[in-house]
């Protein structure tokens, strides 16, 4: 098993940092009215390790108990969808987005079920069942009406739990039912505790100071990555004395390389080599915004602060566009000649800026 | 038998009488269920409104409705109370079928069981149970709420229903955006529309609820609940609750205090912002370092300095559009910035909003409007 998953806290009172994040979610547990929620906060924070440590407060250790079902729902055209669903006793998560724009049915048809269905463990510490749904923010807009009342509706029976890295793509009668939990990425501090508490764990011996600094840097709030790079340095070397330097992912040097590209020259033989980089990286399931951003990332390092600004203007209007079309590698490629001709302009502007002056 | 079932219902008024609900335990329920106004009057800050449906509820006449107005106004709950008020609760749920967005709406259903229900004719009024008179005109209500997320062809489909069983059916309508209602259907409405709260009633209804549940609460955690939900009472109460379960819950009870508040609705908290530090309040930050002239050295890097504090509050995982929001309130009220420089600030605070809406990145959205902002800010 991984260490991300191995060490993975799985109480309340075993969590590292947000304390006061940790207290408040033990009191809502234990208060006997808990609200909806709605988990929101970078990737990597430990929002999924929040959501099953209160299910754990919750309803005690029954919840580890899980099976994974595949779950068929059929629309109103006769279309058959299948869904993968989590469930415990007591709860069940699922993500609906997986569908994409049958979304709405699986919601209506889930909550709809569970909310009239009724708690039949007399044991159980509360009545009511929670749903847990993943990426509440790339639900479409119908699903997001769609549970607006049920979740007034069928509280007796249902707590809903969200989790989202944005809440901005939610409805603002979704945001005001829910009680909004904000998780943020961990300080140096916090990440370090956290790392060496696993070090310890795995016993791996003690974490030197320098390369800790280096993986928390690279990681950048990042909780998981973090893990990740210290369990694969832990394999390169297991005693930790050399430190080896750390492995940027592939696709990150790729991407890299493809910024460089980008400077190195402006013709329409290199937007091609470059077409060619951003299918690899789109084949290899990159998704295209990461792809843009590091790209730009790096480009932006390169080139004179005047032009920054506007390479990331067009960065962001590229990006929407990309969301709002189908087919994502125009938007790059887009983006890419932009970049170019924006950067040539820009030597070009000053060539002849000097020889207007030259004259 | 009369008493247990008139008690099941007495919380929860919103069943259609479809499904039979267990009893609720009161203090499990949301406070936004438990305080629904019992009768129009009772509807806050809408007092064109309720003298309106006063009006009909003495001659017991009624049109067909449409009410409009942003999230946490009333709309709904004012149309269940009057509802309520007409029928008793006995005759309610004969006489009254709520449809919502959770159900399934389509042009299909709109045929078959909204037109069924309206066709039907009124059952005779049975003797209400709780020994009050009730009104109970000759009709039966369908309130169709969240309207505005129903289909064109749905609505079209309502429309010649509307008038054909206008004798025995009235239509309440209820929605947010008056503008997805498609022109016929609403013209064959009256139009009500819902005000945000003005904030003297939105503190007196705060201050009954938080009285009445036991809650002690100041005027300025009152105030930072009307400036956080901005004329949303729902939201406010939510937070209300959620901030006194959160205090309630630790031994002994802490007071509620208005930086509470903000955590809970995710807002910045304001105090902290004009130090800056570039965490916390980094969106003051980012105004600070466009506007006030910085150390030159600062000044030279601009954009790193803007993009670090831009990942820094992404970091912290604040929303991209609180931050807009908040960014907006500070520059709209900025004192040096010119009415043109605030204007440019507008037009790419809306289309970052707009790219929101679409789904795009927060942080380079943010990035975008922050580095514009600094732009505009920083004329050569």
């Amino acid at each position: 098993m991984l260490w991300v998953d191995d060490y993975r806290p799985r109480t309340l009172n075993e969590l590292h940092y947000h304390v006061r994040l940790s207290q408040r979610l033990k009191s809502l547990a234990g208060s006997g009215d808990f609200p909806h929620l709605l988990f929101y906060g970078p990737s990597g924070a430990g929002k999924k390790t929040r959501i099953a440590a209160t299910l754990n407060e919750l309803f005690g250790g029954g919840v580890e108990k899980l099976k994974i079902d595949q779950r068929v729902f059929i629309t109103p055209s006769r279309k058959k969808l299948d869904v993968n669903v989590v469930q415990s006793n007591y709860h069940i998560e699922l993500t609906p987005s997986e569908v994409g724009n049958y979304d709405r049915i699986v919601i209506q048809e889930i909550l709809k079920e569970i909310a009239q269905t009724q708690q039949v463990d007399v044991s159980a510490k509360h009545r009511f069942k929670v749903v847990v749904i993943n990426e509440a923010d790339s639900l479409s807009r119908d699903a997001q009406a769609a549970l607006r009342r049920t979740m007034e509706k069928y509280m007796t029976n249902l707590r809903i739990i969200l989790c989202a890295n944005s809440t901005s793509r939610l409805i603002a009668p979704i945001k005001s039912r829910c009680l909004l939990i904000r998780v943020a990425a961990p300080s140096h501090e916090e990440m370090l505790t956290v790392l060496n508490h696993v070090a310890k764990r795995a016993g791996a011996g003690l974490l030197p100071q320098d390369m800790a600094d280096e993986i928390i840097t690279d990681a950048n709030g990042n909780m998981r990555k973090a893990i990740l790079v210290f369990e694969a340095m832990k394999m390169q070397s297991p005693d930790l004395s050399s430190s080896p330097p750390i492995v940027k992912p592939d696709w990150e040097t790729y991407c890299y390389k493809v910024g460089d590209m980008i400077i190195q020259e402006q013709t329409p033989q290199r937007v091609m080599e470059v077409r060619a980089k951003l299918y690899e990286l789109l084949s290899h399931c990159i998704p295209p915004t990461i792809i843009l951003k590091t790209v730009a990332d790096r480009v932006v390092q390169k080139v004179d602060e005047s032009l920054k600004a506007d390479i990331m203007h067009w960065a962001a209007i590229y990006e929407n566009r990309m969301r709002l079309g189908n087919k994502k590698i125009y938007h790059l490629e887009a983006w890419v000649v932009k970049v170019m001709s924006l950067y040539k302009q820009f030597f070009l502007g000053i060539e002849l800026g000097d020889l207007d002056d030259f004259i | 038998m009369t008493a247990n079932f008139f008690q099941a219902r007495g919380p929860s008024k919103k069943k259609t009488g479809k499904e039979k609900e267990s009893i609720i335990n009161p203090s499990l329920q949301p406070w936004v269920e438990k305080y629904r106004p019992e009768t129009i009057d009772d509807v806050s800050s809408q007092e064109h409104i309720v003298s309106v449906l006063q009006k009909t509820l003495s001659s017991t006449n009624l049109p067909h409705m449409l009410f409009y107005g942003p999230p946490g106004t009333g709309k709904t709950s004012t149309i269940l109370a009057l509802a309520r008020q007409l029928f008793g609760p006995d005759n309610f749920r004969t006489r009254v079928l709520e449809l919502n967005a959770s159900d399934e709406r389509g042009i299909s259903i709109v045929r078959e069981k909204v037109k069924n229900f309206a066709r039907q004719t009124p059952r005779a009024e049975t003797v209400a149970s709780d020994g009050k008179k009730y009104p109970c005109p000759p009709y039966k209500i369908i309130i169709l709420d969240e309207a505005d997320s129903m289909t064109q062809d749905a609505q079209a489909a309502l429309r010649r229903i509307m008038e054909n069983y206008a004798r025995i059916t009235r239509f309440c309508l209820v929605c947010n955006y008056v503008t997805r209602i498609i022109e016929p259907l609403a013209s064959r409405c009256s139009k009500f529309r819902f005000k945000p709260l003005d904030s003297s009633s939105a503190r007196q209804r705060l201050g009954n609820i938080a009285a009445a549940e036991q809650v002690p609460v100041n005027q300025a955690v009152i105030s930072t609940l009307i400036s956080t939900s901005s004329g949303d009472l729902r939201r406010a109460i939510t937070y209300l609750q959620s901030a006194a379960r959160l205090s309630g819950a630790t031994e002994p009870p802490t007071p509620i205090f208005p930086q509470d508040i903000q955590e809970i609705a995710g807002v910045f908290a304001q105090t902290v912002g004009v130090d800056v530090p570039p965490t916390q309040s980094g969106d003051e930050d980012i105004d600070m370092a466009d506007v006030t002239p910085l150390t030159v050295k600062a000044d030279l890097r601009g954009f790193d300095l803007i993009r670090e504090t831009v990942k820094l509050l992404i970091r912290e995982g604040y929303s991209a559009s609180q931050i807009l929001i908040q960014l907006h309130d500070i520059i709209v009220e900025h004192p040096t910035l010119t009415g043109r420089q605030k204007s440019a600030c507008a037009l790419t605070m809306a289309e970052a909003d707009k790219a929101l809406c679409d789904g795009a990145d927060d942080e380079l959205w943010i990035l975008e409007v922050a580095l514009r902002v600094h732009k505009v800010s920083h004329p050569e």
